[in-house]
């Protein structure tokens, strides 16, 4: 017996699925005609399966005859559609073909992109990853523990000056340094540690060509038992060749923060002038780029760490700082203004 | 902190290298040199000269005929100074030379008389400030020698920036202990030229003691642990000696008296602040060191007269305040011209009382930034004697035995435990206990101990040698920051995991930009009424409070680019607002909000569109899951709902809320007047919300469908207050599972539809996991579909 017979609902729903896809593929009315005469002409599979219908027990063939002719009304439809849409592109290719002007200009997106700050951040975090640093977050206000206390800064110290400070209440400001990471880190996991957190910072500076009341830095900290002042120099070292070029030269010299000791300014060998001395570098051919140092053991006391065992290093950059550098912006104003001319060059 | 080079050199004698050497080594050891500036720098032109004889200008009044000896002769020369004396020194240049900067001096005519070169200020050769007059030079000199020779110009000053925690930088002699070869043994005191030492003797004594007849009392002895003072009688006022004068001009200080000037050359040598008073004017005659009495006023020596208050301490005589102590001297009591006799103090003050003082007063000088960062309580004798000697080699006078030294509260030398173990653990290399002493000694340090942890006694001019980690930190870099290996050494990582917020916000912005956005920045500030949050000591009045919703922002930034006839303009934001929490800090919420307006791709000359508001809707529906949650939902905004007052957009628009109903943002279109925008302007989308900590959807395969799909098409006459998303919610609620999905495909009001109503036409697609729907089942469920609608939402179905 002819195996179609025996489920002729499967052989119909099989003929449907393919001859929807035929006539989706055909791309011209000739490859059109060709699959209409497959499936629905004298010879075509739907047309002999029907045909076959007859060898059916009469309980079952009024169904299968229902579901034949549903799919080849369905499939004539589709045939026509088909052949509709392709005579409406053949009339529009005739236009083109005639035109043959390729050089029209083609249809164009508006281009998207992050914010040159976002871009520099994201680059930054990427490379201290690859050194295992995770990505934080933290708060923007704060009390005046966590921004100084904490961070062995004492109110009285020249290094807090309150002119700087943005304060809402008493004891409460707008972070200066992204540096409270430290603390909101340590009081919430136990060693070791490894962790880079951007964010805004706020200083009571007016606007002008390189100063902006709030604007970006990046702090990192890795706590664990055995940390050296080497490890920070080989983690900054390979940060800035990464950042900044194989080519470019670190050199550490003595600072002063609070917080760290020893403390060290990172110098890199200007990016603009290549070291021989131009405007950016002062004339110098080195560029202040970030601070860092040993965490201090007062900090390690404030979180309940112990000091004796544990080790840290920490550093801080200014991501806007960086930016400006790197695209040579010369204005801090213009990272601010949302204008659509500035923000397109970084797109 | 300005250092002269040569200044320097006299005080380390072994010291080498140039000017930038010394610079290049200072920044290496200990802190950076921010410029070298050579003072003689374009001077080669500039000789000493002459004036013999002044005459009134022909033609002018203001103008006069100077003759000038010159060295080559005599020239005549015409110049406005009102001050030119007969007789006396000038600086000149000839004309064919040039002063600073290039400027070339030629043969001029001037309301008729010839003048054959030119008589310098101060400001024209780049040495002071001063460009009143010309700069009259003090003391005897060869007419013709050039000028940098004649006041000891050829020197380099060297800016440095000292950091807070190394006060004994501030003083010439601290940074030469720095840098010469043996350290703090490699210096000396030059002498001065034309010499006399003071001869006195000095007893050290409790809160009281005598200077030269003159009672001194210490009331507040925690604000004064030391004072220390010498009266000197018989002195002459008057201008400083060239040398003296020239140092100063080389540090940036500018010269006053000869008195005032040795008072701020032992500041400058030594890091002691010195305060001379006029012996004449201080009653009884008697100095006390008190807090200050309410009500108690001061003139000092800016002239401004100031009220003091008891956080401040000052120096009194027997009756009023005289000095704000360590900030400035009182007016009453300056030494001046008629001054004779005077009082030297040599005090120490306790910093955090200096910086009080400094701080309700607002007043900051030299001395006031060296006392709030600790000076050397134990130098104050040695500095007393370096002042007393110069007074007396450049103003003359005797001194007035005896010298009081009121010292109650002794300086107790501190002993700070090394161990060279620790320090090899935090440096990451072996530096040895012999090296380790090599490293501290010269600093002053007395480093002791064989064997176990060294004790290092710590000198009095170093307070922030406090605790074992402050000398590893001198270890490192009197060894060398340079020398350390920057190695990259196994680590273990951290238990901490990246930020989920942080992650959301990566996905966002990328998903804005992939739409075409540009992301914007903003600082948090606004003015009262747009933001929740005060500050208590905003930069202005407009940027008094921190934002509580970014679009206000986002619209002025629309604003700016319409400025620059900038049409096509979308920007998104993500960043923090700040929510008055009823505790101290406040809630921070983060933000995304988004504008945009204008043609929504750019132009083509097929034809363009411009947004509308279904852009905007399926903006807000592809954003929201990310932003807010997967189960968040955009839907009409209930009109006078609380939401409403929030963002700035007008009827019509849609609120972004979570599966139980929570408001977290919304989107529209920005109401005209929120937003200055030009007739030229398209209408200004915007969007905001607030973000949602979620864990991420878990994404689970599901398998492909192998049995065919039945479609039926719907067309709904619709009742026009029904609407679409009920008849949709009704189709859903009464198809069977077997509806795979609905589509809305065609919205039509006409001529052919009643007036009251619009037609709706829906796809349905069905579709079994197990087996072909059969037309019976498929035709069974659309009468169950189509009787609910009929029923529930007086719904009919076109053409029935
Ligand atoms: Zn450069």
């Amino acid at each position: 017996m002819n195996p179609l017979l025996v489920n002729p609902g499967e052989e119909f729903a099989r003929i449907e699925q393919d001859g929807r896809r035929a006539i989706e593929a055909a791309t011209t009315l000739e490859e059109l005609e060709a699959v209409r005469v497959q499936y629905l002409g004298r010879k075509g599979r739907l047309t002999l399966l029907l045909r076959q219908l007859g060898q059916l027990s009469e309980a079952v063939r009024p169904a299968a005859g229902r579901e034949g002719n549903r799919v080849k009304d369905l499939l004539s439809r589709l045939l026509e559609e088909r052949a509709r849409a392709l005579e409406a592109e053949h009339a529009g290719a005739a236009v083109a073909a005639a035109v043959e002007d390729r050089t029209l200009p083609g249809r164009a997106r508006w281009r998207g992109g992050l914010h040159p700050c976002t871009q520099v951040t994201d680059e930054i975090c990427e490379i201290f990853r690859t050194l295992g640093f995770v990505r934080g977050r933290s708060p923007e206000a704060e009390t005046v523990w966590y921004n100084f206390t904490a961070l062995n800064t004492s109110l009285d110290h020249p290094a807090a000056d309150a002119q700087a400070t943005f304060y809402l209440q008493a004891d409460a400001v707008l972070r200066t340094h992204t540096t409270p990471m430290q603390i909101h880190v340590m009081q919430s996991s136990p060693p070791p540690i490894r962790v880079v957190v951007p964010g805004v910072v706020y200083r009571r500076d007016p606007w002008d060509a390189s100063h902006a009341p709030a604007f970006e830095q990046v702090d990192g900290l890795a706590v664990d038992e055995g940390i050296s002042f080497v490890d920070l120099k080989a983690a900054i070292a390979y940060f800035v060749r990464e950042l900044f070029g194989r080519e470019t030269k670190t050199r550490f010299r003595p600072s002063f923060f609070p917080f760290t000791e020893p403390s060290a300014e990172v110098e890199v060998s200007c990016t603009v002038c290549g070291g021989g001395g131009c405007s950016t570098c002062k004339g110098t051919g080195w560029m202040e780029i970030m601070g860092c140092g040993m965490v201090h053991p007062a900090v390690f006391e404030a979180v309940g760490y112990d000091a004796e065992r544990y080790t840290g290093y920490a550093f801080g950059m200014g991501i806007t700082r960086i930016a400006l550098v790197r695209y040579g912006i010369p204005d801090i104003r213009l990272l601010y203004e949302g204008d659509m001319r500035f923000l397109e060059q970084f797109a | 902190m300005n250092v002269s080079y040569r200044w320097l050199k006299d005080l380390a004698p072994t010291l080498s290298g140039t000017p930038h050497d010394l610079a290049a080594r200072i920044t290496q050891l200990a802190v950076p040199v921010d410029e070298v500036v050579d003072l003689a720098w374009g001077l080669e032109d500039v000789v000493v000269a002459r004036v013999t004889r002044v005459r009134p200008h022909p033609n002018a009044d203001r103008l006069v005929l100077c003759e000038v000896q010159t060295g080559d002769g005599v020239a005549q020369v015409v110049t406005g100074a009102p001050n030119v004396v007969e007789g006396a020194f000038y600086p000149f240049v000839a004309v064919g030379g040039a002063l600073p900067g290039g400027v070339a001096i030629q043969r001029v005519n001037l309301r008729g008389v010839w003048s054959d070169g030119m008589l310098c200020s101060e400001r024209e050769l780049g040495l002071g400030r001063d460009a009143t007059g010309i700069m009259r030079l003090s003391g005897g000199f060869e007419v013709g020698a050039p000028l940098v020779k004649a006041l000891g110009l050829d020197d380099h000053r060297l800016v440095v920036d000292v950091t807070a925690n190394r006060p004994d930088l501030l003083g010439h002699w601290g940074v030469a202990r720095e840098l010469a070869p043996g350290g703090v043994r490699g210096l000396r005191l030059a002498p001065f030229p034309g010499h006399v030492s003071a001869r006195y003797d000095r007893v050290t004594e409790g809160a009281q003691a005598m200077a030269g007849g003159v009672a001194v009392r210490i009331e507040d002895r925690d604000g004064c642990p030391r004072y220390a003072a010498l009266v000197l009688r018989g002195v002459r006022v008057g201008p400083s000696p060239e040398w003296l004068a020239s140092r100063l001009r080389a540090v940036g200080a500018r010269p006053i008296n000869n008195v005032v000037d040795a008072t701020n050359y032992v500041l400058f040598e030594l890091n002691q602040p010195l305060h001379a008073f006029d012996l004449a004017k201080l009653r009884g005659p008697a100095i006390v060191v008190r807090r200050a009495r309410p009500g108690e006023r001061i003139r000092t020596l800016d002239g401004v007269d100031r009220e003091l208050n008891p956080e401040v301490l000052v120096i009194a005589d027997a009756e009023r305040p005289v000095a704000v102590a360590g900030v400035i001297g009182g007016a009453e009591t300056e030494v001046s011209e008629a001054t004779t006799d005077v009082l030297i103090e040599c005090a120490y003050f306790e910093p955090k009382r200096i910086r009080r003082g400094s701080r309700s007063l607002g007043v900051e000088t030299d001395a006031s930034y060296r006392f709030q960062r600790g000076i050397d309580p134990e130098g104050l004798p040695a500095a007393l004697q370096r002042v007393a000697d110069l007074i007396l080699s450049v103003a003359g006078g005797v001194v007035q035995v005896p010298a009081a030294d009121a010292y109650p509260n002794r300086w107790t030398p501190r002993v700070v435990r090394l161990r060279p173990e620790r320090v090899s653990l935090v440096l990451g290399v072996e530096i040895g206990r012999d090296e380790i002493a090599a490293e501290l000694e010269p600093l002053g340090m007395d480093v002791r101990g064989s064997g176990g942890p060294l004790e290092v006694t710590v000198p009095p001019w170093r307070p922030d040698m406090a605790r074992e980690v402050d000398l590893i930190e001198e270890v490192a870099r009197r060894w060398g920051y340079d020398r350390f290996p920057d190695e990259l050494r196994p680590f273990r990582l951290g238990r901490t995991q990246d930020d989920r917020v942080v992650r959301a916000v990566s996905v966002i912005r990328r998903a804005m930009v992939q739409a075409g956005f540009l992301e914007a920045r903003s600082v948090p500030f606004v003015a009262a009424g747009v933001g929740e949050i005060p500050l208590a000591n905003p930069l202005a009045e407009d940027e008094a409070y921190l934002r509580r919703w970014l679009l206000p922002g986002l619209v002025d930034r629309v604003e700016h680019n319409f400025a620059r006839l900038v049409r096509d303009v979308r920007l998104v934001e993500v960043g923090t607002v700040f929510v008055e929490s009823g505790g101290p800090l406040p809630r921070e919420e983060v933000h995304v909000a988004a504008v945009w307006t204008g043609r929504r791709e750019p132009s083509h000359w097929m034809g363009e569109k411009e947004w509308d508001v279904w852009d905007l809707k399926g903006r807000l529906e592809a954003i929201a899951p990310h932003v807010v949650g997967p189960s968040a939902f955009v839907r009409p905004l209930q009109p006078g709902s609380e939401a409403e007052r929030a963002l700035p957009f007008q009827a019509g628009s849609f609120a972004v809320v979570t599966q139980d109903g929570g408001w977290m943002g919304g989107g529209g279109q920005v109401r005209p007047d929120a937003i200055d925008a030009p007739r030229w302007a398209g209408p200004v989308w915007g969007f905001e919300m607030r973000l949602a900590e979620f864990g991420a959807p878990a994404r689970r395969y599901a398998p492909l469908p192998s049995f065919p799909a039945v479609e039926r098409d719907l067309a709904l006459l619709v009742p026009l207050d029904c609407p679409a998303a009920a008849v949709g919610d009704a189709i859903r609620g009464s198809a069977p599972e077997t509806l795979e999905s609905l589509s809305l495909f065609d919205v039509y009001t006409g001529p052919n539809i009643r007036a009251d109503s619009r037609s709706l036409a829906w796809r349905l697609r069905f579709r079994a996991g197990d087996r072909t729907l059969t037309d019976a089942e498929v035709d069974a469920a659309m009468k169950v579909i189509i009787r609910t609608l009929e029923e529930k939402l007086d719904v009919t179905v076109r053409g029935a």
